[in-house]
């Protein structure tokens, strides 16, 4: 993965990110008890739909904004904190 | 008293569990303090899980849900499942590098060096073990009160209170707080971090399937799916609050009120119509008023606001950022082996979350229109057990699973206070060559001891409390400080008086707010702003303000915190 496809993949996460922070205020079901499969209200059945993409949104930030970087940072020879104060 | 046979077996096994991550400790105090960075994806997610759901996951999901309805898997769950995995991908990896680069076992060895402050380590320890500790009794409080309504009336000759409701009368709560203890001290004590997270992962297990095996057979007690869903406390054209049903004891079935059973009425709500409604499955707030017996037998109102404000819900997404600052959390990311590790957590995190409370938040939904209102929210999950499956093996073991979710949390926070205390004041104060190896173990060990004592005797001074809220106001101290180490790891210009102003100003708005809610009630700001909120914006903008003010920090300290990474 070069530079400018690891940035855009970054950005698409973010985006994502915010995405699912208003996607979260689910305002247009605040009211509503009706049920789903005949048990599950909606709005709970959402946010279980929403407890889904937050797993899919982890596996995209796994797969386009990975630390590969920070990981080899940390498996380069371990150093002991002598400026420790 | 089957249930409690079943109950100590389980507490045996995790003995037994405590003796052989024993024989797997390698004797060195980085074995012991964070598992020599050897904790592979599948513990890794486990012991993280385990660690970050507490009691709060069986227990409190379904009180809250019974208080407030569906809007709590909302208000709790979801948001944290989108905010614990942006953190674990933000904070958790990025610590865990530092950490295995320089060889920090603490958060506070990591900020004494990325503010070049002493002091710093002073201010935040006292902070962070008070913070701790009303989350440890949360612990040992709500096994308490989880285990005396299952074993009511199975001890008539030792723990017999006929003049107390029926939910207690069983194993009194200093009794279980004592067992508890002294088993998660004991895996603890020999097994360290190691033995902490092999113990998490079989307990966090454990605590998924039992909540599982307890929804299903709820359901099937409730005659099915279909039959459940009509179950919730309903609204009438009156304003009455009523249960269309009972449950049969003698035919084992959900049977029709005729006429509804009248539990109480509503007082005020923005909605218009509210007929028919059933406002557990909504979240339009709504007050109500019920009615219970007080200790004489007379009968005292009391209200309840059902459903969620709009803007508690909002600003709800301040709490979950606490653990980004959970001291124990970050000694779990240590034990990582690699970065690698953290992929499975980010991804499985939400879903673990979503198994264990979409289940719960049900049957809290479900016990409105079967359960006296009264009845106190930590007993509701036990209550709907003992009414609904008379099944003493299948009771013992799903108490067993609700106490897997307490432990999983007491255990880290037990070692992670033992770790700090030896790591940053004792070891930090004497120097790291003053004691061998095996002499740091023993000190973390006694101080383990000592804080398992401490805590169990405050856990019986305010074994009243209601430790659920008291667990709300714990997260809310400890995201009031997630923006230093948001700024430790991205804002270069942060500096160690920005630093100390900002968690200064954090302890004190949430001192304030703490104060107002009389000291660990439910409390919300204006329209319904929880206090966290304002506590993280003040911690912040104090944080921002002063860093730009003061001296950045040095050329060396920015380059090996912030290096040109390829």
């Amino acid at each position: 993965m070069n530079g400018s496809q690891s940035s855009s993949g970054k950005s698409l996460v973010w985006l994502l990110f915010v995405v699912m922070f208003f996607a979260h205020q689910d305002f247009w079901w605040w009211g509503d008890s009706s049920l789903v499969l005949g048990f599950l209200p909606i709005g709970l059945a959402y946010h279980a739909l929403f407890s889904i993409g937050c797993a899919l949104l982890g596996w995209l930030a796994i797969s386009k904004a990975w630390p590969t970087e920070l990981e080899v940072f940390a498996d380069e020879m371990e150093e002991t904190d002598s400026t420790e104060i | 008293m089957t249930t409690l046979i079943v109950i100590i077996g389980y507490l045996c096994l995790l003995l037994a569990l405590g003796f052989f991550s024993n024989r797997l400790f390698r004797g060195t105090s980085k074995d012991y303090f964070v598992a020599s960075h050897s904790i592979g994806p599948f513990l890794l997610l486990m012991s993280v899980f385990g660690t970050t759901m507490t009691a709060f996951a069986l227990v409190g999901s379904t009180g809250k849900s019974f208080e407030r309805g569906i809007g709590t898997y909302g208000l709790m769950a979801s948001i944290s499942g989108l905010v614990h995995a942006g953190i674990f991908f933000l904070i958790g990896i990025r610590l865990w590098a530092f950490g295995k680069k320089y060889g920090y076992i603490t958060q506070i060895q990591f900020f004494r060096a990325r503010f070049e402050s002493d002091g710093l380590g002073y201010l935040l320890f006292p902070i962070l073990v008070l913070l701790v500790v009303p989350y440890l009794l949360i612990g040992i409080i709500g096994a308490g009160k989880v285990i005396e309504p299952v074993t009511a009336g199975a001890f008539p000759m030792l723990f017999d209170y006929p003049t107390k409701p029926d939910w207690l009368g069983g194993i009194p709560p200093w009794l279980t707080g004592l067992v508890v203890s002294i088993v998660v001290l004991s895996y603890v004590f020999m097994g360290g971090s190691r033995g902490a997270a092999y113990a998490n992962t079989f307990q966090t297990i454990v605590f998924m399937i039992m909540g599982l095996v307890a929804f299903v057979f709820i359901v099937n007690a409730l005659g099915g799916l279909d039959k459940s869903g009509k179950v919730p406390a309903r609204i009438t054209e009156t304003g009455a609050i009523v249960q269309d049903f009972r449950y049969d004891n003698k035919a084992k079935e959900l049977k029709a009120n005729d006429p509804p059973k009248v539990i109480g009425k509503v007082i005020e709500s923005e909605a218009s119509d509210l007929a028919n409604s059933q406002p557990h499955l909504s979240r339009v707030p709504v007050t109500a008023e019920f009615k219970k017996k007080n200790p004489k037998g007379e009968l005292v109102s009391f209200e309840r606001e059902l459903g969620i404000p709009f803007w508690t819900f909002v600003t709800y997404l301040f709490i979950p950022l606490s653990v980004g600052m959970f001291p124990h959390l970050f000694q779990h990311w240590l034990t990582a082996k690699s970065a690698k590790a953290f992929r499975l957590t980010v991804i499985a995190h939400p879903l673990c979350i979503m198994i264990v409370w979409v289940p719960c938040v049900l049957i809290g939904a479900w016990a409105s229109g079967i359960l006296p209102p009264a009845i106190p929210p930590a007993a509701v999950l036990s209550k709907m057990l003992a009414t609904l499956i008379d099944n003493q093996v299948l009771a013992g073991l799903l108490t067993a699973g609700v106490l897997a979710a307490i432990m999983s949390s007491l255990d880290s926070q037990f070692l992670c206070l033992g770790t700090i205390f030896t790591n940053d004041i004792v070891l930090h104060r004497s120097g790291p060559k003053k004691y061998s190896d095996k002499q740091t173990i023993t000190i973390a060990r006694l101080f383990i001891v000592v804080i398992v004592s401490l805590t169990y005797a405050l856990a019986m001074l305010a074994k009243d409390a209601n430790v659920f809220d008291l667990a709300i106001w714990c997260f809310s101290g400890f995201s009031a400080l997630f923006p230093v180490v948001f700024a430790a790891l991205y804002w270069k210009r942060a500096t160690k008086q920005g630093v100390i102003a900002s968690i200064l100003a954090a302890s004190a708005a949430w001192v304030y707010f703490f104060h107002l809610s009389g000291y660990g009630g439910e409390y919300f700001v204006g329209p319904g702003i929880v206090p966290a909120a304002i506590c993280f914006l003040v911690a912040s903008v104090a944080l921002v303000v002063v860093s730009l003010m003061t001296k950045p920090p040095s050329p060396e300290t920015l380059k090996k915190f912030f290096p040109k990474l390829n």
